[in-house]
């Protein structure tokens, strides 16, 4: 136990940490993009020690089975020719991080400021995925029924979005623009 | 130290950190790559909040961060989607680079 | 309780009473991690068994049905090939391309290894025989075979060639697209047994009426479930007839060109593994997990009937391999897309009304002519444009 924290939670967030970092320095795109894969599995990790079973595995399924290999293929369907003709950091990378540091700095504040002192360990809730499918069917079935409609709003938006126009269109775009 | 401002710190460390990638580098998909981070700290605050807070019997805190991660999944297919348009015309996806949204 | 019934339970249960046996060695606050560590030996050394045994099953499978002999000639019938194959795998050069990434090219077939091996800890394989009996057992599964996708794809890029990449890139694809149908067809079970729990929806498959066990394959939906299951299981280890991927034909060895010795024995391993977890998870969700068949054999030890249900399912899946032709790129997410979604979608409607109509034939009837009407019309529709003669191959399009 460092610090009253147990040795898994210790581990579990200095591996989180050390992905985000990791995808905020590669040069490699790819690189950064699997090293925030291993920030994904982190987090499910720390879900999983919140009692938060439901939460973690849909984190697994969805950011490492969906989300991470979105940003792979899109990493590859963007390739150049193969190396970066641009350097990695923008021009104003200081500013960028200067207003990274201070939000750090005013959240790590206020948490540290306001919680008591002494650890009030509560009790795990027992949350069975039966009450979870309750309460989105009672509680929760608007957002449901809501989220459903944006998925597929934003399945077929993106296939709109990044299907290659047709050959009709181009040529029409290619005599307005010439006139 | 408690559990709970642990979590808090380690969440508002990935937070700052997602937050230093969308500003400060270069390419767009790094810039979706920091905006996830943010979204994925943001749930680990929902469900430290939710597990350590008054009434986890609710379910609140968890259902808010699974539909914050259907959301999230969504937004990101949008944002490649739009990014990958973007490299078919400028054959590029150098954010300084993307001043114009003609064409 | 007789004499003899106390024996067969104990058969049944034997792996556990050798659990507690082993534990009782040890103080008290230590027995939950001994028996969890036992549990996690007896997997790593029974799948990899079963892993060599199939190997050998399948070479000496594919022969046959090619009209020749498989491997017979280390140790009688040719049983310990997969020995050989091991000393050589172990003993072979590693060569690693001089332009590879190499942190990410040695890491992808250990990420592989590692996820199959955790979709094992919520496989049912006897009763009371579960390694970690998860609340969202299933979801667990599905998540585990969600991150292999990415250590195809790790390995694939990594090692910096045109064929690996688009190999992977193939492979990447084919596992998402039928990893839609694959999570809508395991979804109706968890409809009708109400949940998330592998060693739940085993047992809610546990009663007989008469002789006649109540599996879910025995049902309209569940038998449409299953078939529809069994294929995106085919896809999503890029087996035959889906191995488009790895075709040795067409891309020379797909993404694990660049791999040679012990790493291309792990992914060998991975592969072979995914589909016998795969396969469990069939049993499991579809034909009675370690239930008897009929309701005189249930003495019978439960990881027994368990063994010899997934050895029936391997034999299913070298039959297809050795008989079916390959599917073609295109033809493959087309029938992801087109054919197996809408089925599997429709068999969740078919499902909710099995339910809705509660006990009696109509159900039967209704729901069987539904899903064999949704069938013949689909496929139907899809295969319009192709002429269809007494000559004309149906897939040379």
């Amino acid at each position: 136990m460092i610090f009253g924290l147990s040795i898994v939670f210790v581990l579990t967030s200095i591996l989180t940490v050390a992905g985000a970092l990791a995808a905020a320095l590669l040069k490699n795109l790819v690189h950064c993009a699997l090293s925030l894969t291993v920030t994904f599995a982190g987090l499910a990790l720390l879900y999983l020690q919140l009692d938060a079973q439901f939460a973690g595995f849909s984190q697994i399924l969805v950011y490492i089975g969906a989300v991470a290999i979105l940003v792979v293929f899109a990493i590859l369907l963007t390739r150049g020719a193969g190396v970066p003709e641009y350097r990695n950091f923008s021009s104003s990378w200081l500013a960028g991080l200067a207003i990274a540091a201070g939000v750090f700095a005013l959240l790590a504040w206020a948490v540290i400021k306001s919680l008591p002192a002494s650890a009030a360990s509560s009790a795990a809730p027992q949350v069975s995925v039966q009450q979870i499918g309750l309460a989105l069917m009672s509680n929760y079935v608007l957002p449901l029924e809501i989220v459903a409609v944006l998925l597929t709003v934003a399945l077929i938006g993106a296939v709109i979005v990044a299907m290659p126009e047709s050959q009709k269109s181009k040529t029409e775009s290619a005599q307005g623009g010439g006139k | 130290m408690t559990p709970l401002a642990a979590f808090l710190i380690v969440a508002a460390l990935v937070f700052a950190i997602g937050l230093a990638i969308s500003l400060t580098r270069r390419n767009a998909i790094l810039v979706l790559i920091g905006i996830e981070l943010m979204l994925n700290a943001a749930n680990l605050n929902l469900i430290a909040f939710w597990r350590f807070g008054p009434h986890p019997e609710a379910l609140t805190g968890m259902m808010f961060a699974i539909f914050s991660i259907a959301v999230a999944a969504a937004e990101a297919a949008v944002g490649l989607g739009l990014v990958i348009a973007y490299h078919r015309h400028k054959k590029t996806t150098d954010l300084d680079a993307m001043t114009r949204m003609k064409g | 309780m007789s004499q003899s019934s106390q024996l067969w339970t104990n058969l049944d249960q034997i792996f556990v009473l050798l659990q507690h046996w082993v534990e009782s060695f040890f103080p008290v606050w230590l027995q939950p991690a001994i028996g969890t560590v036992l549990g996690v030996i007896a997997i790593v050394a029974a799948f990899p068994g079963i892993f060599a045994l199939t190997t050998v099953l399948e070479r000496k499978g594919l022969g046959r049905m090619q009209n020749r002999l498989g491997p017979n000639r280390v140790g009688p019938l040719g049983i310990l090939q997969p020995v050989a194959d091991g000393i050589k795998s172990l003993t072979k050069e590693d060569i690693v391309p001089l332009t590879a990434d190499g942190a990410v090219h040695f890491l992808a077939p250990v990420v592989l290894v590692i996820a199959v091996f955790l979709g094992f800890a919520v496989l049912p394989v006897g009763r009371n025989m579960v390694l970690a009996n998860l609340d969202a057992g299933l979801l667990f599964f599905f998540a585990i075979g969600a991150s292999t996708e990415l250590s195809i794809f790790m390995a694939g890029w990594s090692s910096r060639n045109k064929y690996s990449l688009l190999g992977a890139m193939r492979a990447v694809a084919q596992m998402i697209s039928y990893e839609v149908p694959l999570l809508l067809s395991s979804v109706v079970v968890v409809m009708i047994t109400g949940s998330l729990s592998t060693v739940k929806i085993v047992e809610a498959q546990s009663g007989f009426t008469g002789i006649f066990p109540h599996w879910y394959v025995f049902t309209p939906w569940g038998f449409a479930g299953f078939v529809l299951f069994v294929i995106a299981a085919l896809a999503e280890t890029n087996r035959s007839p889906f191995d488009l991927p790895e075709g040795e034909s067409e891309l020379v060895a797909g993404y694990f060109t660049e791999y040679s010795g012990f790493k291309f024995a792990l992914f060998f391993l991975g592969e072979y593994l995914a589909m016998l977890s795969i396969a469990g998870f069939a049993i499991t969700l579809f034909l009675g997990g370690w239930g008897a068949p009929l309701s005189g054999l249930s003495i019978l030890p439960s990881w027994a009937w368990f063994f010899a249900k997934l050895f029936c399912a391997i034999a299913l899946f070298i039959w297809l391999r050795g008989t079916l032709p390959r599917l073609r790129q295109d033809q493959l997410m087309n029938f992801a897309w087109k054919f197996m979604l809408p089925m599997s979608l429709l068999n969740l409607l078919v499902a909710g009304a099995w339910r809705f109509f509660g006990e009696g034939w109509v159900r039967w009837g209704v729901c069987s002519a539904v899903l064999l009407l949704a069938y013949v019309l689909l496929g139907r529709v899809l295969m319009r444009h192709q002429h269809l003669g007494a000559r004309s191959y149906r897939y040379a399009d």
